[in-house]
């Protein structure tokens, strides 16, 4: 199916908790807030047409200090986070992206893992990097940086070369079952 | 048979730190600790058209405690500088290290949070390869100064 078609799907299902729409080079997506995230990514699974079966990514994006290009964007810049889900489809070979706005980082956003399993490390990057939490995720933990690490270091208020010593091998990884959960 | 059978006298004087570094210095064993790009290229120099066990230093080991020559090739993070500095402290004397490519031996163009700026942060360096990565020749040149300084050693030096 064609993007601008799923997003019509979208905003026809979802009326105003569609807060944006994007759309470029024939690539389309959507901004919704973070109470819609279960809703509306379920139904973008389960839809008979639309079908997305898998979860691609998870990604994070800081907009603090970002200037936007003072367009029609302005009202979401006043979130300071986005986090992007890339999804595809492997039976009707077709791809989506939904953003979810996050104010700030006391904004609790709920967990796909019950959606798709796949969602458990991609979120545990989000949050090491982003320090979004994800309510409902079986372990969420660092996953990239180590366990000593304080703060996260793709934010944009991180100094960028602010390194952090680990004194010691982590032994755990290899033999805690959690990391593996 | 031998070289006894060339010399009227069949013995020879010498010092004991000659007979030692210059056994020592043709019978390297290095420990590849490959985490980037430079690993591959390091390949190059074992596979035959390189060929590093023309100076002696062929018998890649893969435990520290086998291993004489440790070879960091590639990009250390905070994560793993632990691990290297473990691994450097279960190599049996004497050791040597060799710091391959512009990662290990600086942090490269990796100037952020998560890497280390050179590995002489954790463990001593003997030789640095420039490179990004370095070329075959290049590993052998290090190979190469690296003998220069064995044979300079004095062996009482190592525990």
């Amino acid at each position: 199916m064609d993007q601008s078609q799923i997003t019509d799907r979208l905003k026809a299902r979802f009326g105003e908790r569609i807060l944006s729409t994007y759309a470029m080079c024939g690539q389309e997506a959507v901004t919704i807030l973070p109470a819609d995230l279960v809703e509306v990514l379920t139904f973008l699974r389960d839809e008979p047409e639309l079908r997305f079966n898998m979860l691609m990514d998870v990604g994070g994006v800081d907009y603090l200090g970002y200037g936007g290009d003072g367009e029609d964007e302005d009202e979401l810049r006043s979130h300071r986070f986005e986090i992007a889900y890339q999804m595809f489809s492997y039976d009707l070979r077709h791809r989506y992206r939904v953003k979810v706005a996050v104010k700030d980082d006391s904004v609790e956003v709920p967990s796909l893992w019950e959606i798709w399993r796949g969602a458990n490390w991609m979120e545990r990057e989000v949050y090491d990097m982003f320090g979004i939490r994800f309510t409902g995720h079986p372990n969420l933990r660092r996953i990239l940086n180590h366990d000593d690490f304080v703060g996260h270091p793709l934010r944009k208020d991180y100094p960028i070369t602010k390194r952090q010593k680990l004194s010691r091998p982590i032994d755990h990884l290899l033999t805690d079952k959690q990391e593996w959960a | 048979m031998g070289l006894e059978s060339q010399l009227d006298n069949p013995f020879l004087t010498t010092t004991i730190d000659t007979v030692v570094n210059w056994g020592r210095k043709y019978s390297m064993w290095p420990l590849p600790f490959g985490t980037a790009c430079c690993a591959v290229e390091f390949m190059g120099v074992v596979g035959p058209k390189y060929d590093i066990s023309r100076f002696g230093a062929e018998l890649v080991r893969f435990s520290p405690r086998q291993a004489d020559l440790l070879l960091v090739m590639g990009t250390v993070t905070q994560k793993m500088a632990p691990i290297l500095k473990q691994i450097y402290d279960q190599m049996p004397q004497p050791k040597w290290v060799v710091s391959m490519g512009a990662c290990a031996s600086s942090g490269g163009f990796y100037d952020n949070y998560s890497v280390v700026q050179g590995i002489d942060e954790i463990i001593p360096v003997d030789i640095y390869v420039a490179g990004c990565p370095p070329t075959p020749e290049n590993v052998i040149g290090a190979v190469y100064k690296l003998q220069q300084k064995i044979s300079q050693e004095k062996v009482a030096a190592w525990r």
